[in-house]
């Protein structure tokens, strides 16, 4: 946990007079897994595309690997891995070529063999990325940014548009570069995808952090309310609260007293999802323009 | 690996994508050939009226080669690395410790590797039709092939800058290529064209090209090297590349 693998301080991001991004500070750890949570147009993918050095910002300090991503050159770009929103493959290349083109871009890559053990293909080796499932071909790329034997890879939602095998195939791959000791920063849209991946979250929304904390954490917020919800005399009761012991013991004294059940009784904390959207449309309901799809 | 290595390295997996890509050999290399040989049956025995008189087949070798190597670099180039950028393939590669040239270089190589194949396939099937090959003219020859293939590799590197899409690729540079062919003389022959015609076609780089590689080609001519119109050749190349430096693009332009 010594010095930060990603730090940002005031990043800022502006189209014209759109501003995407409007000062985001934050740290990624070394071999931890980031997830950096918002809705479409939260200025998610302008922020990952200044950390790989595609983009120059407006303003703000970012240091990746100990370098500024505008100036960095080669030496940086063997140290990380990129696997893009949306990019196709050479369809007229096998698995086993498109990593072994990629493999020799680097100094030090992978044997081609074991990342295509990583991303599961061993069946899939001589086949055309043309004859691969969508889930497949994602794997690839996040094999082909893998064969460099980077520290750190960027993975900009892996899995949107998949069904959820291909989701859990792919979450087991991105699982497995834990244990290589890799660093991660994914970016996604999904809540679920970032609780069950990511060691620490932050959430984003028009191009502020709205929330930052590990999975457990964003689940137990101080404000999280909890809903009790049974029927009494064919009523349905709801109560909101935030002492959930106490008022429970009420209710359920006084049932037992009057000899009334109670009918479906339930008591549900709000979940990440709940808690995820509630924050993301407050900060869309004040004024912001975040600029659709980026 | 060292920057030529790299470019070498590339080239290989160009070579396997471009000969595994059934619209790349189909165009590059069948139609020429397929064209070469409606043309030298369709009109086999007639004249044409050019350097004193020679042979339609004859005319036609150097006619079908002058488009086979352009279609071979810009055509090729134009397509593939539209077709690449808005897959994302470029930006990917980007992102890789890989200098940029070396994509480019690799890319270049493959295409003066398919248009020198092509030159000796239709000088090979030429012969067959009774158009001897002119060995003692090589050198003039691979002159014009290097010059040209040179010049329409820029071209179309920085023809890809007006394409916005993979479906737009094929139009806009067959809309550009097809009607240049005509005028220039490659599909009829030039004595059967109106004079305002090949004027009119002279302000492009197709007809400097053709007749540059016509005197290479043809024995009948003067000079083996027509300097004038390899130097028009030349400067379009280079006004070329300086728009593909200036407007080249590596993310897609869709998303």
């Amino acid at each position: 946990m010594s010095d930060p693998v990603i730090s940002i301080e005031g990043l800022r991001m502006s189209y014209g007079a759109t501003e995407a991004v409007r000062g985001i500070d934050l740290d990624v750890h070394r071999g931890e897994i980031f997830a950096f949570l918002g809705p479409n147009g939260a200025g998610k993918t302008t922020t990952v595309e200044i950390l790989e050095g595609y983009r120059k910002r407006s303003g703000g300090e970012v240091s990746v690997l100990g370098e500024d991503p505008e100036r960095a050159g080669r030496g940086w770009r063997e140290r990380i891995g990129i696997v893009l929103q949306s990019g196709r493959l050479d369809p007229y290349l096998t698995v086993r070529e498109s990593l072994d083109l990629y493999a020799g871009y680097f100094r030090a890559p992978l044997p081609t063999v074991e990342v295509i053990a990583l991303i599961g293909l061993e069946g899939k080796a001589d086949e055309r990325t043309s004859r691969l499932s969508g889930g497949q071909q994602r794997r690839l790329d996040v094999g082909m940014a893998l064969v460099g034997d980077p520290e750190l890879l960027f993975l900009d939602e892996p899995t949107t548009g998949f069904d959820p095998s291909a989701r859990r195939q792919a979450w087991e791959v991105i699982a497995g570069l834990r244990d290589l000791g890799k660093t991660v920063f994914l970016t996604t849209h999904y809540m679920d995808e970032a609780q069950r991946l990511a060691d620490r979250v932050t959430i984003i929304a028009a191009g502020r952090v709205v929330a930052r904390g590990t999975p457990q954490d964003l689940g137990e917020r101080e404000s999280a309310e909890t809903t009790i919800r049974y029927r009494a005399g064919g009523e349905e009761v709801v109560v909101q609260t935030r002492t959930p012991v106490e008022t429970l013991h009420e209710i359920t004294a006084a049932a037992l007293a009057g000899g009334e059940p109670l009918e479906g009784l339930e008591v549900t904390r709000p979940s990440l999802e709940d808690v995820y959207l509630e924050l993301t449309a407050e900060a869309v309901e004040s004024p912001s323009d975040g600029r659709p799809g980026s | 690996m060292s920057g030529l290595a790299l470019v070498g390295h590339q080239f290989r997996y160009d070579q396997k994508a471009f000969w595994r890509n059934p619209a790349s050999v189909f165009f590059t290399v069948m139609f020429p050939v397929i064209l070469f040989l409606i043309l030298a049956v369709v009109f086999s025995g007639e004249d044409v009226d050019v350097r004193g008189g020679i042979e339609a087949t004859t005319y036609y070798v150097p006619a079908i080669m002058s488009l086979a190597i352009i279609s071979a670099t810009m055509q090729t180039l134009a397509m593939t690395l539209v077709i690449a950028r808005e897959d994302g393939r470029l930006k990917r590669g980007r992102g890789t410790p890989m200098p940029p040239w070396v994509f480019i270089a690799g890319r270049i190589g493959n295409s003066i590797v398919v248009a020198l194949m092509m030159l000796v396939l239709l000088a090979a099937i030429g012969a067959l039709f009774g158009a001897d090959v002119p060995w003692e003219r090589l050198p003039a020859i691979l002159l014009a092939l290097v010059v040209g293939a040179a010049s329409f590799c820029c071209l179309g590197i920085a023809l890809t800058a007006a394409i916005p899409s993979q479906d737009a690729a094929a139009a806009i540079v067959n809309a550009l290529l097809l009607p240049l062919y005509f005028l220039s003389g490659v599909f009829i022959p030039e004595d059967q064209l109106p004079d305002g015609v090949i004027a009119f076609a002279d302000l492009f780089p197709v007809r400097h090209f053709f007749d540059a590689f016509f005197d290479a080609y043809v024995p009948a001519g003067g000079s083996a090297v027509s300097w004038d119109n390899l130097a028009i050749v030349a400067l379009w190349g280079v006004a070329g590349l300086l728009l593909a430096i200036r407007y080249f693009r590596w993310t897609p332009r869709s998303g």
